[in-house]
């Protein structure tokens, strides 16, 4: 590897780091505006509260962000290498469940979500590098 | 306190499933697609593929209303499995031994995720049970 491939590949995993943390605190502004929704809303209410309800506007502006950094970075950086990075997203949701949603945590969950890390960063491994 | 319904599992189950739909038409879409913005705007299996992530995401809010975020969010790791499938199915993708891999390992993680969202205290309630069969 050049040194431009080294440093591509570091601003590569820098954008899918910054991908993650921003698509996992619009998870949980998600959670915190679908909660706020009325008992049993139809589904255009729903749509229309996506656009309207601050906290759900605003996370899925931050998902839309985290999709154009998780592009950026894939043009440049080795798929099989940026993926177990982006596993990273399920990481954070968890933290963050516990720590601003006040959920609970059990072994059942945690071995869970170590799996499914797991399966994403396989997953990478079983594409065509870019 | 906050026990996660199977009904949101299921609408989150849903939005992954539609939402991979939205992967597949924007795949073909963007093998389709050049440099002008007509071509963007006239590219029907672009459109229809953003048009699934819409709705995908309206589900995704409809099931997350309830229940917590901590079971809800990995579920959405089954889209994976649904673009594996249409990858193999429809673009004719090899299904390669990562892969299989890699799903194994989604639908395990997922399937543990389940038993963690069951009520969260099922030993008190026994407990509790017990206490007042006694008096």
């Amino acid at each position: 590897m050049s040194t431009t491939e080294q440093a591509q590949q570091r601003r590569s995993f820098i954008l899918v780091v910054c991908c993650t943390l921003i698509g996992a605190a619009a998870q949980i502004l998600i959670k915190k505006g679908a909660d706020a929704l009325g008992e049993n809303p139809t589904m255009v209410q729903t749509a229309m509260a996506m656009l309207l309800t601050p906290a759900l506007f605003a996370g899925y502006s931050m998902y839309g962000v985290s999709t154009v950094l998780l592009v950026l970075a894939l043009r440049h950086g080795q798929l099989s290498l940026l993926y177990p990075v982006f596993a990273m997203t399920y990481v954070w949701v968890t933290i963050l469940s516990v720590f601003v949603l006040h959920e609970t945590m059990n072994p059942y969950k945690l071995a869970g979500i170590v799996t499914i890390v797991g399966g994403i960063a396989v997953l990478g491994r079983g594409q065509p590098s870019t | 306190m906050n026990h996660t319904p199977f009904s949101s599992i299921a609408w989150v189950m849903g939005a992954s499933f539609f939402g991979s739909f939205g992967a597949l038409f924007l795949k073909i879409g963007a093998g389709k697609l050049q440099r002008s913005l007509a071509s963007v705007l006239t590219n029907w299996r672009l459109l229809l593929g953003i048009a699934f992530y819409l709705f995908s995401s309206v589900l995704f809010v409809l099931g997350v209303r309830k229940g917590e975020l901590s079971v809800l969010y990995p579920m959405v790791s089954l889209g994976s499995v649904w673009t594996l499938f249409w990858s193999r199915l429809i673009l004719g993708e090899p299904l390669t031994r990562a892969k299989i891999v890699a799903l194994s390992m989604i639908l395990c993680g997922m399937t543990l995720i389940g038993l963690g969202a069951r009520k969260p205290l099922p030993a008190a309630s026994e407990q509790h049970r017990t206490t007042s069969a006694r008096y």
